[in-house]
């Protein structure tokens, strides 16, 4: 049920950004999460407190995930003064320190060494804490990732690398940018085990995060979980995605979707009826409407703003 | 024909050594590849390999021997049925050896294409108490003296980057840390400088205050993203929430003959940069007092030493907690008829070309900026209030520079009290020669600025 709500969550605050940026109210760059919500759902079901997340700027699910307000999100979206960053930063770069979600980059691959040395950072402190680093299948081919699992593995370090393997790197198909595409063999040179997950089902990804989890916990050094998933939206709001048919997304839709999956089991289970997963519907359509009110409302930042947080 | 053996030059800085053993006595047999002595320089203990064969005839300067010139002849090397009396004419200009090792005097100034370090008598500096008892102190020691005060100070503060632990410091800086702090603190990397420049802001994020050492900052290009977008840029994005409590620091610039790719000074280029502060000490004193602020600033501080620098001494205060305020310049001499602004290196053809101004009858004020961003132009400009005249000093080149900056602050905001145009002396808009007469020519000379004073004060 936890896993359907929050993905569902997901899904519901990603469609209404997509209507909010139609409508103006969110600019520049905005990437979507739809169709991807098992993995993050399934990762942020097996950490505890202290355990850290850090990703690339298709971000908003991971923050939902990290139980950052949707209002502080939604109001970022909008470049609003309530939003995590006052709206200075956006829909690619969002931060809390408090729910120890670390970013929310805008360079592709950057947060790879970055998520690296929160790990390390945990091992500095000699705490069991975890870092949860996730980037697509297009970082994977940044020169900085790798540079980043030799030191992970050399020293040991806490991390969990999460490639999600949404099958386009913007708009070039993983067989077109990459000579291995099978990303779970992508530490091998580095002594760095992976495996490849169903990252469209939760439970799936649930138990392979229980499982690396752990083996981070035990000191055994960073792992590679490669979420095979898929992005039903263009790489932005601005991306018309012609690089793929119709029909394979509507294949991978109607079959593999993460929300409906669940879904259906749930309604296989004795005593849970569409009542209650209408319930939760509700519930969160009126956190989603309560966000873009409530992004769509607040001011945009005092003017002053723009010469403050430079520098400490 | 008897061969000398001469002292060999055994880094691009390096001017003399001391001959701290040998390993072979008149009379033995020497092959090529033998380790015939140890010379000891202000970076390292190095071998010194036979390159002939023959007998070692005559040892000309005694282990235990300090401050030996490079080329100097050290030994004679016979072949069969030569007399080691029959040793080349130079073999005379070789150092007496001493009966024993004399007191070990103040590092010398290393090697260098530019003024050695100057006597010139510097303006007491506000931030040290009058009757501060001083220690003369190479910038080397200076900067490791201030690291290992914060480490002991702040358990968060580590230091990584390429052989600062097991090597000890390619340039010897980060000479004893590894001993005291131990290898958690002292973190030997991998050749990977985005990527440990990238884990060091990761690092940083999560509270810790790590400084990272490059080789040289010609390196750092390759982890120019992490220190723009990841580190500087941080605290903005994220509303004041979390930032980067960094320091990224290493040698800067021009060294002696490395050349293109590894003599760039790149002061202008983080100077650029909203987010960071950048701090460019000349004198050991300001390295150290600096590094530590540096050290315990929140923000990330982009730390440029320079190599001929690093063995040069100076008097540093002798107190417990000495540190001084990034974002402050420093009036190295006082002066009223012209003003030089330099930073850096740059200090000291200011303080060659201060003096020779001198001989000719002006009195100049240098100006050590010692911080280029956040610039201090409230000195600058009081300093220009007072002599009207404006000369800067750097290495870097000439486009975008530091001195470009001052001189366009300088006319938008004290156009009225200026007397002459500002002129800026820089380095060549040119990549670094390699051949020693046209890097010469590359860099400013110290006639340089002397022309651009009397330029400036109509004394031509």
């Amino acid at each position: 049920m936890k896993a359907y709500r929050d993905m569902l969550l997901i899904r519901r605050f990603e469609e209404k950004a997509g209507q909010l940026y139609g409508m103006g109210f969110i600019g520049g760059f905005c990437h979507l999460y739809i169709g991807q919500e098992a993995v993050v759902t399934g990762m942020a079901m097996a950490i505890k407190e202290g355990d850290q997340m850090i990703t690339a700027y298709r971000d908003h699910g991971h923050m939902l995930a990290m139980e950052m307000s949707p209002r502080g999100v939604m109001a970022e979206l909008t470049g609003r003064r309530g939003g995590y960053s006052k709206g200075k930063g956006g829909s690619m770069h969002m931060f809390s320190k408090e729910k120890n979600f670390y970013g929310g980059h805008g360079i592709v691959g950057a947060q790879v060494p970055l998520g690296t040395g929160l790990a390390f950072a945990n091992k500095y402190r000699g705490n069991d804490n975890v870092c949860l680093t996730f980037f697509g299948d297009g970082a994977a081919n940044q020169g900085q990732v790798y540079e980043a699992f030799n030191m992970a593995s050399l020293w040991k370090l806490p991390v969990i690398y999460v490639i999600e393997n949404n099958r386009y790197a913007m708009g070039t198909a993983v067989t077109r940018s990459s000579a291995e595409t099978d990303f779970s063999q992508r530490g091998v040179s580095f002594r760095i085990p992976g495996i490849q997950v169903d990252g469209m089902d939760v439970r799936a990804v649930k138990s392979a995060a229980d499982m690396a989890v752990e083996w981070c916990r035990a000191g055994n050094g960073p792992i590679i979980l490669e979420m095979q998933t898929y992005r039903y939206r263009g790489h932005s709001m601005s991306d018309p995605a012609k690089y793929r048919s119709k029909d394979e997304v509507q294949k991978m839709r109607s079959e593999h979707d993460p929300i409906e999956q669940v879904k259906a089991r749930l309604l296989a289970q004795k005593g849970i009826g569409e009542d209650d997963l209408k319930a939760i519907d509700k519930e969160v359509r009126d956190i989603v409407a309560d966000a873009a009110d409530f992004a769509q409302s607040d001011p945009e930042p005092d003017v002053s703003e723009l010469y403050t947080d430079v520098l400490l | 024909m008897p061969i000398e053996i001469l002292m060999p030059a055994l880094s691009p800085t390096m001017e003399e050594g001391n001959l701290s053993k040998w390993l072979k006595n008149e009379g033995d047999k020497v092959a090529p590849g033998d380790v015939i002595a140890e010379i000891e320089t202000d970076k390292a203990t190095m071998e010194v390999e036979a390159v002939d064969e023959g007998t070692l005839g005559r040892i000309l300067v005694a282990e235990g021997t300090e401050g030996v010139k490079v080329n100097t002849p050290i030994a004679v090397l016979v072949q069969e049925g030569e007399s080691a009396d029959a040793a080349p004419a130079g073999a005379d200009r070789a150092v007496a050896p001493a009966a024993e090792p004399a007191p070990k005097p103040a590092e010398a100034p290393a090697a260098a294409p530019v003024p050695a370090a100057p006597k010139a008598e510097a303006a007491a500096d506000p931030d040290i108490p009058a009757g501060t008892e001083m220690v003369a102190t190479t910038v080397r020691e200076a900067l490791r003296d201030a690291m290992a005060e914060e480490m002991r100070r702040d358990e968060d503060v580590f230091v990584m980057g390429e052989e600062v632990a097991e090597y000890q410091g390619a340039y010897k800086v980060t000479q004893g840390l590894l001993q005291e702090f131990g290898p958690r603190r002292v973190v030997d990397t991998p050749i990977t400088e985005h990527g440990f420049a990238g884990l060091g802001v990761g690092a940083a994020f999560a509270g810790l205050k790590p400084v990272v050492e490059f080789m040289t900052f010609n390196f750092a290009m390759q982890a120019i993203d992490h220190i723009v977008n990841s580190a500087a840029k941080t605290l903005y994005m994220a509303g004041g929430q979390m930032g980067a409590p960094i320091v990224f620091r290493g040698p800067n610039g021009a060294a002696a003959r490395v050349a293109a790719q590894h003599s760039q000074c790149y002061a202008a280029w983080y100077g650029h940069i909203p987010g960071l502060k950048v701090v460019m000490p000349y004198t050991a004193a300001d390295a150290k007092g600096l590094l530590k602020a540096a050290i315990r600033d929140p923000n990330p501080v982009i730390f440029l030493e320079n190599e001929i620098l690093y063995g040069q001494t100076f008097d540093v205060p002798k107190l417990d907690d000495f540190v001084l305020p990034i974002g402050k310049a420093r009036i190295h001499k006082q002066g009223r008829d012209a003003t030089i602004v330099s930073f850096g290196i740059g200090m000291t053809y200011a303080i060659k070309a201060e003096a020779e101004l001198r001989a000719m009858g002006l009195d100049v004020e240098i100006v050590d900026l010692r911080t280029i961003r956040p610039l201090d132009f409230d000195t600058v400009l009081a300093s220009v209030r007072k002599t009207n005249r404006l000369v800067v000093v750097e290495e870097g080149f000439p486009q975008s520079s530091v001195g470009d900056h001052i001189a366009s602050q300088v006319m938008q905001r004290a156009f009225d009290h200026l007397d002459a145009p500002v002129i800026t002396v820089a380095g060549k808009d040119v990549p670094m020669p390699y051949a020693a007469n046209l890097e010469k020519l590359a860099l400013p000379s110290v006639a340089e600025v002397v022309e651009a004073v009397k330029a400036v004060t109509y004394r031509n």
